[in-house]
């Protein structure tokens, strides 16, 4: 019988440009975790999983040792982008199958990583920057639906916004439209505002089965749905560009798992690498038809509401590759609590994190409830 | 010889599978449909645009040259418009990186 997982507590740092070594930054995070959740102790953990795509070697037996946890399981994963819930998932398993009760997730990343650029994929030629991929899927979106560059630079608008709220953001500033639209152009397609920036940071979450989160926690949140999907490694194999297979793919079947439906999704931490992702992403997990996801980033700022990237996604909070998914569950676990502070929304019930790699040749999707 | 040193002295080739003749792209040793053993073979001449941008040095675009063969590499000169069809002009790799540069037809 596969044992109920819950989610106990975190720690997390500001998301900055710092020139830190990446065991300072695993360390930092990990340290916030123990300071946030009083109980636990080192004796408690089964597991250490460390996230991230630093060049750096045996991280997780690393982390243990600063940390003064001799874990019975200690290693990385790596995927790219979605690294931090591939993680999440790998912990899960440890835990639902019985192997482990207790599992530290801990995810890390520099300004300098070199997981932005996957150097296998030779069909790019040398186009290999993210901003290439982004800009054809620009370009297709806008020509797909009709859509402007002006209705997806509210994207950027709305989550540089909602980042302001966020005291690990890395943005600490609102931009208009007119800012965005001006902002340095890449591409054709692309502008410096409508980017996540990479950076440096870390997160950590604490994991456990049923029968011991409550050692740790009077109010666990709950993994209900997991869903993941890997196409291809290369983007060039991707069939369309106006909307993301894995990501729907991934969500369908985490809200499967989950039982619920995509309109009983109270709050969404969404992977928006580029102002483009957020509307493809919508669309593609099923929060809205095809074609209609800058409709409702329009709506959420028009009403005020900021369900979709309240801690100011990937474009507000910068993009510590291994750290990000880590960091968007964070999120939703605070959101679900009720201790998002002034960035909580009313009364959440269900939340979903969706985390990506490589132009969504990979998704990872996750269900939370508390 | 390979699949990458062609490319290194400008040549386009793809890979195919011995066994189910299946194109293989990017190059690998090996099918991955049959895991057959590959050969190469003359990469198609022409293919279309997909889609295209331009940074501030050049246009770009993703062309489809087969089925199983899209690349993204930068346009010689012109303007391109959707749907054209190009061929490719140079091939290479440079530092470990491809590089292909299409001319519009």
């Amino acid at each position: 019988m596969i044992k109920k997982v819950g989610i106990a507590s975190y720690g997390i740092t500001k998301f900055s440009r710092e020139d830190a070594k990446i065991e300072s930054v695993l360390l930092k995070a990990t340290k916030n975790l123990f300071e946030n959740c009083s109980n636990l102790t080192q004796k408690d953990i089964d597991a250490v999983l460390v996230s991230t795509n630093n060049n750096s070697k045996y991280l997780s037996p690393i982390l243990a040792e600063m940390t003064g946890i001799e874990p019975k399981i200690a290693h990385s994963v790596e995927s790219l982008c979605n690294s931090g819930t591939n993680a999440i998932i790998s912990a899960y398993s440890y835990i639902a199958s019985g192997l482990a009760d207790v599992v530290l997730v801990a995810g890390a990343e520099r300004y300098d990583s070199p997981g932005q650029i996957l150097q296998w994929d030779n069909s790019r030629g040398e186009f290999k920057h993210p901003i290439f991929w982004a800009s054809i899927f620009t370009k297709s979106y806008k020509k797909t639906f009709s859509v402007k560059e002006e209705d997806l630079a509210l994207v950027s608008v709305k989550n540089h916004r909602q980042a302001q709220k966020n005291p690990y953001a890395f943005s600490d500033k609102i931009y208009t439209l007119n800012d965005v639209l001006n902002s340095k152009k890449l591409t054709n397609e692309i502008r410096l505002l409508d980017c996540s920036r990479p950076c440096t940071g870390g997160a950590s979450i604490i994991l456990a089965s049923e029968n011991k989160i409550k050692e740790f926690s009077d109010k666990p949140i709950w993994i209900t749905g997991i869903g993941q999907k890997t196409m291809s490694a290369g983007f060039t194999k991707t069939i369309t560009f106006s909307s993301m297979e894995s990501s729907a793919f991934a969500a369908q079947s985490a809200l499967k798992m989950s039982k619920h439906q995509p309109n009983e999704i109270d709050v969404l931490e969404i992977h928006d690498a580029f102002s483009v992702c957020e509307p493809m992403s919508l669309e593609s997990i099923g929060i809205t038809e095809k074609g209609k996801g800058i409709d409702l980033v329009k709506d959420m700022i028009s009403t005020n509401n900021s369900k979709i990237n309240p801690r100011g996604g990937l474009i507000g909070c910068g993009h510590p590759l291994g750290a990000t998914g880590i960091a968007q569950t964070i999120e939703i676990f605070q959101q679900l609590q009720s201790k998002a502070e002034s960035r909580q929304i009313d009364n959440p019930k269900v939340g979903l994190i969706h985390n990506m790699s490589a132009a969504s040749t990979s998704s990872t999707v996750l269900v939370l409830e508390n | 010889m390979s699949a990458e040193s062609e490319l290194k002295n400008g040549n386009f080739v793809v890979n195919q599978c011995i066994d189910c003749k299946k194109t293989v792209w990017p190059p690998a040793d090996f099918c991955n449909r049959c895991f057959g053993k590959t050969t190469i073979k003359k990469g198609p001449s022409e293919g279309k645009i997909i889609e295209f941008s331009k940074n501030d040095q050049c246009y770009f675009c993703l062309a489809e040259f087969e089925k199983e063969v899209k690349i993204i590499g930068k346009i010689s000169s012109g303007i391109p418009k959707e749907r054209q069809r190009v061929r490719i002009k140079k091939c290479g790799i440079k530092e470990g990186n491809y590089f292909f540069e299409f001319l519009l037809i």
